[in-house]
């Protein structure tokens, strides 16, 4: 099932790549498909933020992975670059584990 | 002050070895999240977009089934759509030319490729920046997976938390105007208010869609980039 997903995944990226590159501009650069295009990126990786740190299965539980996004904050708003921030979001989430 | 083409060479290459580097991440938790170290490189090969691949995992992990990590993934994807349309009359690749191309069509090529005031440098940073994040994303990704295989419970290294901080870094740069900012608010609040009621994987497409609807309503303004 992974598989299938990731065949899934791979064909509609790539056929997302190229048809950017291959077809005629007029439909898709209209202003309400370049709103909407503009606006897919920041709605899906904010609930991909939420669920990823508030979702246990169908449970919301407050744990040491929002300590971690905590973390993560502080080093966006320091401009750390996107290895620091990932590795400060986990060291934080594993020292408060081991507390 | 060096010649334009070094310039560019070398502005291609560090973007190429910067975003590389984080394949180690991609690979690492894909594999903490029960990928196996294959699924986490064909992922890195096949599809080759950084955001996407992060959100395949991110919802396959939390027990979502993977047609639903798809459709969060190519819906994330669907911005290097747009990227190709702006790159099509700079590139004017052709033929095979362009079915290879199409692969490198990702944030950083385009922004480095559109950065350029000349065409010629355009291509080649288009292309240099392309193929060194290409073949190093994969190269760390293998390397990436193969240290998360070796770690056993993902909790225990905050490999958890780290997905979220991920995702957070990749919206990070997105949250350029308003309507960005409310819309990525808004689909945090309505995926948390879908997870008791629906199916792992859902809150996500739903929420973003939610999201994107409000984002419409706003007052356009100033627009920002995708």
């Amino acid at each position: 099932m992974i598989w299938a997903g990731i065949i899934v995944t791979a064909i509609g990226c790539y056929a997302l790549k190229l048809i950017g590159l291959s077809v005629p501009d007029r439909v898709l650069t209209r202003p309400l498909t370049q709103r909407v295009a503009a606006l897919i990126p920041p709605a899906l990786l904010g609930a991909l933020v939420a669920v990823q740190v508030l979702a246990e299965g169908q449970r919301l539980v407050i744990d040491a992975r929002l300590a971690g996004l905590a973390a993560a904050v502080v080093l966006l708003l320091l401009r750390a670059p996107f290895l620091v921030v990932v590795a400060g979001a986990a060291v934080t989430a594993a020292v408060l584990r081991l507390l | 002050m060096p010649a334009p083409g070094r310039s560019v060479k070398a502005d291609s290459l560090g973007v190429g070895v910067a975003t590389g580097a984080y394949g180690v991440s991609f690979g690492a938790l894909a594999t903490a999240s029960g990928l196996d170290v294959w699924q986490a490189c064909a992922l890195s090969l096949l599809v080759f977009t950084g955001a996407s691949q992060f959100a395949f995992v991110g919802v396959v992990a939390a027990g979502g089934v993977p047609l639903a990590g798809a459709a969060t993934s190519i819906l994330l994807g669907s911005r290097n759509l747009f990227y190709g349309i702006g790159l099509a009359p700079v590139l004017r690749l052709r033929g095979w030319r362009r079915v290879l191309g199409a692969q490198l069509v990702i944030d950083e090529s385009t922004a480095m490729a559109l950065g350029q005031s000349d065409r010629d440098e355009a291509r080649l940073a288009f292309r240099l920046t392309g193929v060194s994040v290409f073949v190093l994303w994969n190269l760390m990704t293998l390397a990436g997976a193969l240290a998360g295989t070796a770690i056993g419970d993902p909790r225990t290294f905050g490999l958890d938390a780290a997905v979220g901080g991920a995702f957070l870094a990749l919206l990070w740069p997105r949250l350029t105007a308003f309507p960005q900012r409310v819309v990525a608010i808004v689909g945090a609040a309505v995926a948390t208010g879908l997870v008791p009621f629906t199916a792992a994987g859902l809150p996500i497409i739903l929420g973003g869609a939610a999201a994107v609807a409000v984002g419409l309503a706003l007052p356009s303004g100033k627009r920002g980039s995708g």
